[in-house]
């Protein structure tokens, strides 16, 4: 129970798109047709899967304070959360690269699918965002991290093709000169937001 | 050599990144509640962008192509790593609020366009000014926005009180909705109307 309450809690109240911004640049770039931003929203949820429990081992393991008891009890003391920054952009641009390769060799039509997009998930910040945001809280074990990670890759699916689905709609709108393109995707997705404001507050 | 104040002066406003480019938005709408993380999030922003286009515009000749991405990385992360560690030394209170958009500077998008655009191909001195330019640029958006939504949000400006109490007894009220994440979106979608309807140059074509 808790960690399906954890799951709807990251898909809606904590979304990535509507309530931290994460992941913004993509979001705006790629939405322009549903197929794809499906595409991309699906790839991001894959990699967040599997790198927030990975980082989240990291962090248990390596880099929070004291961590490093298992290795000798000299260690103990030491506390390494400066390196966090860079030893998880450097596992996420690693697993990316990874993943890239495996999903090339076995599934090809998945690759041809989301080819393009997996290099620029390194990039990501929803990726980063995630892991950090996973650092911060303090989870118990790497299932509640996993979870996490799934949970905000969906929410962030479910944001990119809802925009989409609209800015394919809107094409046939009247819009303001000025407005049209970047601009009316800015105030949707804000509106977007308040109506996922609604969901604040939900416990399963 | 390019014009040096050209490159300082053009991305605060025909190149803006953030609002012609629509780079670096996760941060710039998430820090902008108030003016003070506003301003710490942008000199941040603009200390990296400026130092990594230089440390990458020296090193451009010895770097792989194939492994630049990951090189460029690592300079970023190390660089925020510092600011990171310097905020938390003199701007604690600060750097809480900023939680982890700080380490996000890394995923910032205008600081990887930035070297891939221009650093890349250009004299570290003119990368330099580019990478301030850009900084600036992006801050001067972050803090237009984090003005209104300060001044309507919760009637202050850094924290002091600006509108005046006779303003609340006559039954003025503080917008809510200002603080609220979804209103940052739209804000920024006013700045780049009001943008783009003064240069009609701008403006994208709906119909392609």
């Amino acid at each position: 129970m808790e960690l399906f309450n954890l799951f709807i809690k990251s898909v809606f109240v904590d979304n990535m798109i509507f309530a931290y911004f994460l992941g913004m640049c993509s979001y705006l770039a790629v939405s322009k047709t549903v197929k794809t931003s499906a595409g991309l929203g699906l790839a991001v949820t894959f990699v967040l899967v599997v790198t927030v429990p990975i980082n989240y081992l990291v962090n248990k393991y390596l880099l929070a304070p004291g961590a490093l008891a298992w290795m000798s009890p000299k260690l103990a003391s030491l506390d390494l959360s400066f390196l966090t920054y860079i030893l998880f952009i450097a596992i996420i641009a690693a697993i990316v690269q990874i993943l890239e390769m495996i999903i090339e060799t076995f599934t090809p039509s998945l690759y041809s699918a989301l080819g393009i997009f997996l290099p620029l998930i390194a990039v990501n910040c929803a990726i980063l965002g995630c892991s950090l945001f996973m650092q911060e809280r303090g989870f118990g074990n790497v299932g509640e991290a996993a979870v996490f990670g799934l949970g905000s890759g969906l929410g962030w699916l479910l944001a990119i093709v809802g925009i989409a689905a609209i800015r394919e709609k809107l094409r046939y709108s009247k819009i303001p000169k000025g407005l049209q393109g970047v601009g009316i995707s800015f105030i949707i997705t804000g509106l977007m937001g308040i109506a996922f404001m609604a969901f604040m507050g939900i416990k399963l | 050599m390019a014009n040096p104040k050209k490159l300082l002066i053009e991305p605060l406003r025909k190149t803006n990144p953030v609002t012609v480019l629509v780079l670096g938005i996760c941060s710039c709408l998430a820090v902008t509640a108030q003016l003070k993380p506003a301003l710490v999030m942008g000199a941040s922003v603009t200390v990296v962008t400026a130092l990594s286009n230089f440390i990458i515009s020296l090193l451009r000749k010895g770097i792989p192509s194939r492994i630049r991405i990951i090189v460029q990385l690592v300079v970023v992360a190390t660089l925020v790593i510092l600011i990171d560690q310097f905020l938390k030394a003199f701007a604690y209170d600060v750097s809480k609020q900023l939680s982890v958009y700080v380490g996000l500077i890394i995923t910032n998008c205008i600081i990887m366009g930035r070297l891939e655009a221009f650093a890349l191909s250009h004299e570290p001195w003119e990368s330099f000014l580019d990478g301030l330019g850009n900084g600036l640029g992006y801050s001067l958006i972050l803090i237009i926005v984090a003005f209104f939504r300060e001044l309507f949000g919760s009637g202050t400006l850094l924290g002091y009180q600006v509108i005046p109490q006779s303003f609340y007894e006559a039954g003025y009220q503080n917008n809510g909705l200002m603080i609220l994440p979804p209103m940052a979106l739209i804000v920024v979608g006013i700045i780049i109307w009001i943008q783009r309807t003064r240069n009609p140059e701008m403006q994208e074509n709906n119909q392609k």
